[in-house]
């Protein structure tokens, strides 16, 4: 379970395409894989959605339960998120608790959600002080094929944004309601390979990677999140432009999620 | 458990050509077969007098032995096999590597042309590097080692890797190594094959991107009829005169100092790592080919 | 068993013979499965069967993490059954709990009685069971997706196993419980067949059942292992797009 180490020609291999501009599956630089986004896949819980990205293949489920508030925010409601990076999903993965890069994806998603101020937490309060809704955001990887954190968030956006309060469950209201949804941030990840910085990078991709960044972006033209990751350097110059190529293919994804 | 003296390689098969014209029999687990008076060999086991199957597959029935053909499984290693690996360890008298089976396999010193003394070791084989070894037997139990003192066997350098499921290989090379010879003199490349379904390939970019097509089209349609014709075909539309440039059109400019098709003509860039004048390809293993129920 | 709480509870068999679904007493719940769903795992399995959905990987044999477990005659087998947080209408603390440590240990058990690990010494063959959406009778829908997964990994083994669970509900013995006959039911008996022995290499029980009822539980049981293992070997061949006419019946013949 312990990550085998892959040939270094098939590393240099990766990177002398990415300098003429070629992929291993010959998509280019800054072409994404075949994305769906399945919603309501989960009937037991609240919201739910189901992701492919190519082969990658993540699972999110939103469930909301009556909790008590944090004392330093009695008027506000909790929002949790957590990803599970399951040793089915991957020869790489151990079982266990959660590894670094598990943390890392879970609080990745989060933040994106969370400055986004995708969910308005004042409106998940019932009672100041007393009672509020938790939403637990919870992310499953089913088939690690590369790039999960954008499958992840996408994940957790599809599941959020068809998810649906259970007030009558919890004696709240007299009929159940839609869960608010008020922005749509969307994730995308870069990967450096060579002097190319390559969008959607499958799992060789990153193994081969020089450097990692990701960026988060909402349908109202803002940057709410970034993440750099890996071993490896970007330019200013190259975080202006990826920043750029984040927002495009980030608007044709907040389509697909809000579409569905 | 049968003795193990079945196919060499296991792996994703969907099937093959029977062998004769004996119609396939498909087993499952579980599944009882009559033995015909041959011997219990691979993917069988007893119970009494009776003989069932192990494993999901192909009965053949070839003296002396009635065995399973697998749809799957990871490669076993056999002695004499050539194969792919990667050194994952250094230790103080072998390389540890890692040869896409069950266990990793040790290349002890005294298995090197160079047979460095301890301490020396990562001076001529370093974590990372691909190499072609020989499967062998360590001692009389059975354990597996390779080593690395043979023809054509020794470090591999530039090119890059590919891996299919280790029972496509016999069709990758085809009869007399024919598929090979024809998928190397289409593309430009030159080869290793491995029997553990590794294969080191290289050559210009654009021909090792239709070697890795023509592997897949193997490994997906390798059992249905015509597969010469269809690789053939694959190659020839696939010539070295087309256009092959990025599909996306929003996509980075490729970059001007080196030429934007794959032309067989251009000269190579720097960074290229030469493309060496086609040379015949190392088909491993040619006994093999009349393993199988796959070969006619 | 569930907490009864406010709710009244239901009907769990009517006049007719039928069930609160409207199925027989010896009827299953639909169930679909699909071999090689996973495309990293070595072999994999996706079942889906009633309103459970469970996915199965496995992974092997390869070296053993952590290297103290190793054994050097055979392999190992390390299953993990766990639940996804979301699968259960109470969400679900992520981690094993105690109950999924148990189920992880009798199914490791069920395949050790059928696996050949004598074939690998020093690895391990690494299972692993996630339940995606609950409702009764997981760890049969993870042990049969798991056995399929074995299956397509080629690991040898005697047979599939084929798994099911049979209970007494309004008095009567019935099969394939779902959720609210779990919760208010009478007795409940996970039971896991290997056809080509005939024997049973899983069993948990719990509930009142008399030795008449006993037995009879443990016929409707085994049949239903039957008839779910036919339906496992259409699952696997349909993997292979081999068509349910082409040779492999009468082989003997």
């Amino acid at each position: 379970m312990s990550e085998v180490v892959a040939a270094e020609i098939q590393t240099t291999h990766i990177i002398d395409l990415a300098r003429s501009g070629h992929r291993l599956d010959g998509r280019g630089i800054d072409e994404w894989r075949p994305v769906t986004v399945e919603p309501g896949y989960i009937k037991n819980a609240d919201g739910s959605a189901l992701v492919h990205v190519g082969a990658t293949m993540v699972l999110c489920g939103v469930k909301l339960e009556i909790s008590k508030p944090y004392p330093d925010t009695p008027n506000a409601g909790v929002l949790t998120t957590n990803a599970e990076l399951i040793a089915l999903s991957s020869p790489t993965f151990e079982p266990g608790p959660p590894q670094p890069e598990a943390i890392e994806l879970s609080r990745v998603v989060d933040r994106s959600i969370r400055a986004a101020e995708t969910i308005d937490l004042t409106k998940l309060c019932v009672t100041p002080a007393e009672k509020c809704w938790t939403c637990f955001v919870d992310i499953h990887c089913l088939d690690h094929s590369g790039n999960l954190i954008d499958a992840a968030q996408l994940a957790a956006l599809g599941a959020l944004t068809h998810a649906t309060m259970p007030a009558t469950k919890f004696g709240i209201a007299e009929h159940d309601y839609p869960l608010e949804v008020r922005h749509f941030p969307v994730e995308c990840t870069f990967v450096r390979l060579g002097d190319k910085i390559v969008a959607d990078p499958t799992f060789e991709e990153e193994t081969a990677g020089q450097g990692r960044l990701t960026v988060a972006t909402d349908e109202l033209g803002n940057v709410v999140a970034m993440q750099k990751g890996k071993i490896g350097a970007f330019s200013p110059e190259e975080v202006v432009e990826t920043v750029e190529r984040a927002f495009r293919h980030g608007d044709r994804l907040r389509n697909l999620v809000r579409g569905t | 458990m049968g003795n193990d003296q079945g196919p060499r390689h296991r792996g994703r098969d969907r099937g093959g050509k029977p062998p004769h014209s004996e119609p396939k029999v498909l087993v499952l687990p579980g599944d009882e077969i009559p033995d015909r008076g041959l011997q219990p060999g691979f993917g069988t086991y007893r119970v009494g007098k009776r003989l069932f199957a192990s494993v999901m597959g192909y009965a053949t029935w070839r003296e002396p032995f009635v065995r399973i053909v697998p749809f799957a499984g990871r490669y076993v290693p056999k002695p004499h096999d050539v194969i792919v690996g990667v050194v994952q360890d250094v230790q103080k008298t072998f390389y540890l590597l890692d040869i896409d089976a069950s266990r990793w396999a040790p290349l002890h010193t005294s298995g090197t042309p160079w047979e460095p003394g301890p301490g020396e070791l990562d001076q001529y084989l370093r974590i990372g590097d691909a190499v072609l070894v020989a499967v062998e037997n360590l001692d009389a139990t059975g354990k597996i080692g390779v080593t690395m003192k043979g023809e054509d066997l020794g470090k591999l350098s530039g090119g890059t890797l590919v891996t299919i499921s280790p029972a496509k290989i016999p069709r990758v090379i085809g009869k007399g190594g024919s598929m090979i010879h024809t998928i190397t003199r289409l593309t430009g490349t030159r080869v290793a094959v491995g029997q553990n379904g590794r294969i080191w390939v290289e050559g210009p970019a654009e021909g090792i991107h239709r070697v890795r097509e023509c592997l897949r089209i193997i490994e997906e349609e390798g059992q249905r009829p015509g597969l010469t014709e269809r690789i053939e075909g694959f190659l020839q539309m696939t010539g070295p005169t087309d256009e092959t440039g990025p599909r996306d059109p929003s996509s980075e400019p490729v970059d001007r100092t080196r030429p934007d098709r794959f032309d067989e003509g251009s000269s190579p860039s720097d960074d290229d790592p030469g493309r060496a004048p086609p040379r015949p390809d190392i088909p491993q293993n040619e006994t093999n080919e009349g393993e199988g129920p796959w070969e006619a | 068993m569930g907490s009864v709480g406010a709710k009244e509870i239901p009907e769990l068999l009517n006049a007719e013979g039928r069930r609160i679904d409207g199925r027989r007493l010896d009827e299953l719940r639909p169930i679909s499965m699909k071999v090689g769903a996973l495309t990293r795992a070595d072999g994999s399995a996706f079942v889906e069967w009633g309103e459970n959905k469970v996915m199965a990987a496995v992974y092997g044999p390869r070296e053993v993490h952590p290297r103290h477990l190793m054994q050097t005659s055979k392999a190992i087998i390390q299953c993990r059954y766990n639940m996804a947080a979301f699968s259960v209408d109470e969400r679900k603390r992520p981690g094993q709990d105690r109950r999924s440590q148990e189920i992880s240990k009798v199914i490791t058990e069920a395949f050790e009685s059928v696996v050949f690990t004598e074939e690998f010494p020093k690895t391990s063959i690494d299972i692993y069971i996630e339940v995606l959406q609950a409702n009764a009778g997981t760890r049969c829908a993870g042990l049969i997706a798991a056995s399929l997964a074995l299956a397509d990994a080629g690991i040898p083994m005697a047979d599939l196993v084929a798994s099911v669970a049979v209970g007494k509900v309004a008095g009567r013995i019935a099969l394939d419980l779902k959720k609210e006959e779990d919760n208010f039911g009478e007795a409940d008996m996970p039971l896991a067949l290997v056809p080509q022995s005939g024997r049973l290499v899983l069993i948990q029980m719990e509930g009142h059942m008399t030795r008449d009822e006993l037995r009879e539980a443990l016929d409707l049981g085994t049949k239903g292992c039957r008839d779910i293992y036919e339906r496992m070997r259409q699952a696997l061949r349909a993997r292979y797009d081999v068509p349910a006419g082409a040779p492999a019946q009468g082989v003997m013949a």
